[in-house]
């Protein structure tokens, strides 16, 4: 495959080439290039130009000393700005687009708008530069026995290959192993279901039928920030549902002596089986909960399954019962990993 | 002379250390063509530069920690939160640093515009063929360059540590934890630990302001090195060959409008900054990762892998206890990736496809590469449409449309719709082929029907001017690679027969229809026929030119030479 496929396509006649000894076309001079009162005039309003410039670079000083940062001024239609910042936009961007402006003009108006031409030349050395590289290229090799002294050559790549490991092992304590910490929650039998907000415990009378409410462990307030309290948030959080009983297709598991819901007060991770955003967005007519990053699909009236979207696996239950007092407790802890799915789920 | 003494003293010290007259003799008065496509790259190199710049006004006082501290601030109603430090930062240059909120909008502007601008020069490369030889390597620079963009702005939203940039790093958390066999390691030792930690922040802030910058400093510089010296591409018109470069000399008109240019980018960026709010961090309030809000949407540019995510169908295998997320692996990882390299190899790809391996310094006007062009359109689309799918959540409310529905069409449009741009688009540049090659054998169309003594009617062509017949001649037709021989002249089979054949047919299919430029003979007899026509309706053209009132031709050309030439005469050149 040479130059095979450089010319015509095979018609009489030979090829048609653009005109390149054809000379550029001719120069149109502008008014500038032969009034000098026009040139005078660019020249003024390019003064003019730089000038404005420097008007607004001393307007920006002014603004930054004089406006307080909580100074607003409203804007019709569009809401509030805040001036000082407003001011120092439009002063620091006036002042450079002026300079760029003037510039332009300048070199519009009044430096050539002759075009010129230069050759280009073959990016390709000289034949013998290549060979005479080459000859050089292998007198190097020669000369350092690279190609010659396999077990030299051969034990200098191996410990090479070996080098990179250290900057590997290295990043090792970058963060601990998994183990099992994406298995578990805080969830424990008997854990509270508590307000997310204000941590109250939750009577199954708090919620009414069509209701939803974001709910914690009881226990996650008092884990401390440096102890993971955004890690516990980011696993354990929940919402509490109540649906008509009736209504109620499926659960993710239950015995009529142990429901896992407690008169149609069912528990769900608040996690999304998809990559892991809170799901907030119910639909109390359909019981479909709305994921709003992805648009992952929950019916929560039938064990939490999919209905659409990207997610792949059902929102998991948690079974819930109450305790002495009336309030809503976990029944046991969450019998599947809760968030998205990864390699060790199985 | 003495101004030329002066500098020589001056520059006589430069010089002695660093031959810099050689250079500067070669290269002071080099010369750029010049047009309006060409802006789309200044201006990412410009607004890089903007970003740069206002990255380092902004780490003066942002703190990359995710320490957690109650806030008591200017911003009264987030007042007794608890927030991270690099969240809380954030409230303070936006409110309490004189300047600090206008920083952190050109910084984000700019970073928009830096990616907005790489995109658009990346389209104008592609369908002008500025990539082929000898440019393959700055193309490939090029779409690294694109992809460090992605990171780097992905990277830049998230520090600041609310509420919509923490649902962005768990949706990467997401994405991470789906990659197959290692994919949990790589999220515990990214985060340190389990999402979100409190490490990320800081590590994240290393990546952003040393890391990529530096990557990306180091490519533009070789990017501009090698425009500089292999020089720049250049339109085909009238003068204009593979082997010459028409244009401005460097010193002083094209460093004029290039500086200039740098001016006025600058300046819109920052007067944006001043009048359109960008990223209100404060109206999201800081990140917990129980929180959410709906219409969650990244940056733009995230958008088509936003929809990627979004459309892919639910797919998840368990093989062995071991979960391999198809859903979220493939339009998280898989797509962006197989682009990438698509788009790497494209060069070299189209290279061995017309078996072209001569230097192009004159570009292609795109219907004359009929199916680049078509490949390009194809591509995006299927952008597009995943853009379009990255905001069917917004899309579905502002228009009431259902969100199912929204997301089935570009399920499958994403399949159907590509392949019906390319054919409409390759089609679309054959149409156009087709009537240049009609302009070149009949000429302009003057819009005059002569009626002829025989009483038939005729409408006058006229000749194509200099530079459109220039413009036009530029396209090269090339043979589709040669059909191989199964055996040599020996009777010796040949062992590339199977390859050989393939890429031929290949080929052939690349060049289908192609309309074959005029050979030099027909287009003289054609040229002598367009003269004859044009000469025959002189007169009527005359005629009618002569009942015009006067200084009714607004666009006369002969007109404007004329005035030209009066006006040469007082300046005396």
């Amino acid at each position: 495959m040479s130059e095979h496929n450089t010319s015509d396509v095979g018609v009489e006649g030979g090829t048609v080439e653009p005109n390149g000894d054809v000379a550029l076309p001719d120069h149109h001079p502008r008014r500038t290039d032969f009034d000098p009162r026009a040139a005078k005039r660019a020249e003024r309003q390019v003064t003019f130009l730089f000038t404005l410039s420097a008007l607004f670079t001393l307007l920006f000083v002014v603004a930054y000393v004089q406006i307080p940062t909580d100074a607003v001024v409203p804007i019709p239609f569009v809401g509030t700005w805040s001036a000082s910042n407003a001011a120092l936009g439009v002063t620091f961007g006036l002042a450079a687009f002026f300079i760029g402006a003037g510039v332009m003009q300048w070199a519009k108006k009044l430096m050539s708008d002759k075009e010129v031409v230069a050759m280009r030349h073959s990016l390709a050395s000289p034949q013998e530069s290549r060979e005479e590289a080459i000859s050089e290229f292998m007198d190097g090799v020669d000369d350092s026995g690279f190609a010659t002294r396999r077990v030299l050559r051969r034990s200098l790549l191996g410990a090479m290959a070996l080098f990179p490991i250290p900057l590997i092992v290295i990043l090792r304590d970058l963060g601990p192993l998994p183990g099992d910490s994406l298995f578990i929650t805080n969830w424990v039998p008997g854990m509270r279901v508590v307000l997310d907000v204000t941590g109250a415990p939750i009577r199954p009378s708090d919620i009414p039928v069509g209701g939803i409410v974001s709910a914690m462990p009881a226990n996650l307030p008092e884990i401390q920030h440096r102890d993971g309290n955004l890690n516990a948030r980011a696993k354990d959080v929940v919402l509490l549902v109540r649906i008509n009983p009736d209504e109620i297709r499926s659960q993710q598991g239950g015995t009529p002596e142990e429901p896992w819901d407690y008169e149609g007060v069912l528990c769900f991770s608040k996690i999304c089986t998809h990559v892991g955003c809170p799901i907030a967005l119910y639909e109390q007519r359909t019981h479909h909960l709305l994921c709003p990053c992805h648009q992952s699909t929950f019916d929560l009236a039938d064990s939490g399954n999919v209905v659409f979207g990207p997610a792949a696996r059902e929102l998991p239950q948690l079974p819930i019962r109450l305790d002495a007092e009336g309030y809503i407790v976990a029944r046991d802890s969450f019998q599947q990993p809760v968030g998205p799915s990864f390699w060790e789920r199985g | 002379m003495s101004v030329m003494n002066k500098l020589g003293e001056q520059a006589e010290f430069l010089d002695d250390r660093l031959t810099v007259a050689n250079w500067g003799k070669r290269n002071l008065r080099k010369v750029f063509p010049e047009h309006w496509t060409f802006m789309f790259g200044e201006m990412a190199l410009y607004s890089f530069i903007i970003v740069l710049l206002s990255g380092i006004y902004l780490t003066l006082w942002f703190k990359p920690s995710m320490n957690e501290v109650v806030y008591n601030g200017t911003y009264t109603p987030l007042n007794g939160i608890e927030m991270s430090e690099a969240y809380k930062s954030t409230l303070d240059i936006s409110f309490d640093v004189r300047g600090g909120l206008l920083m952190r909008q050109i910084h984000h502007w700019g970073a928009m515009l830096f990616i907005a601008s790489m995109t658009i020069h990346m389209m104008r490369v592609f369908f002008t063929g500025a990539f082929r030889k000898p440019r393959e390597i700055n193309w490939t620079i090029g779409v690294l360059l694109l992809t460090m963009g992605f990171v780097e702005g992905f990277a830049g939203y998230s520090l600041p540590d609310d509420l919509l940039s923490g649902t962005g790093l768990r949706i990467a958390e997401g994405i991470m934890l789906s990659i197959p066999v290692v994919g949990t390691y790589i999220s515990f030792f990214a985060f340190g630990g389990e999402f979100p930690g409190d490490e990320f922040i800081s590590r994240l802030y290393g990546i952003h302001i040393l890391l990529i910058p530096g990557i990306i400093l180091g490519l533009i510089t070789a990017h501009m090195l090698i425009v500089w010296y292999q020089k720049h591409t250049q339109y085909p018109g009238k003068g204009k060959t593979n082997d010459n470069v028409v244009g401005y000399p460097f010193m002083p008109v094209y460093m004029a409008k290039a500086g200039g240019f740098f001016f006025i980018v600058f300046g819109i960026t920052v007067f944006l900054s001043g009048v359109a709010t960008i990223n209100p961090i404060w109206s999201y309030g800081p990140y917990m990762p129980d929180q959410i809000t709906a219409g969650s949407q990244p940056d733009w540019y995230m958008g088509w892998l936003e929809g990627a995510l979004r459309a892919m169908p639910n797919w998840e295998t368990v093989i062995a206890g071991h979960t391999i997320s198809w859903n979220v692996f493939i339009p998280g990882a898989i797509v962006l990736g197989v682009i990438i390299q698509l788009m790497i190899i494209y060069p070299w790809l189209e290279a061995k496809v017309t078996g072209d391996k001569r230097e192009h310094h004159l570009l292609d006007r795109p219907r004359n590469a009929p199916t680049r062009t078509a490949i390009g359109a194809m591509s995006l689309s299927f952008y597009m449409l995943l853009l379009i799918g990255g905001g069917n959540d917004v899309i579905g409310t502002q228009f009431d449309i259902s969100i199912n529905a929204i997301t089935w069409f570009i399920r499958i449009g994403i399949i159907v719709i590509p392949p019906i741009v390319f054919v409409i688009t390759k089609r679309i540049c054959l149409s156009l082929q087709r009537a240049d090659r009609e302009k070149l054998m009949h000429g302009r169309e003057t819009g005059t029907i002569m009626r002829l003594p025989h009483g038939e009617f005729i409408e006058v062509h006229a000749p194509l001017s200099e530079n459109e017949k220039a413009v036009i001649l530029s396209k090269t037709d090339i043979t589709p690679l040669p059909w191989p021989e199964k055996t040599d002249a020996d009777g010796v089979r040949d062992p590339s027969y199977k390859k050989d054949h393939r890429w031929a047919r290949l080929s052939h299919w690349w060049y289908t229809d192609n309309i074959a430029k005029p050979t030099a003979a027909e287009l003289a007899t054609a040229e002598e026929h367009i003269r004859h026509s044009a000469a025959e309706g002189a007169p009527i053209i005359a005629h009618r030119a002569s009942l015009e009132p006067e200084g009714g031709v607004l666009h006369d050309p002969a007109a404007a030479a004329a005035e030209a030439e009066e006006g040469k005469e007082p300046v005396g050149k």
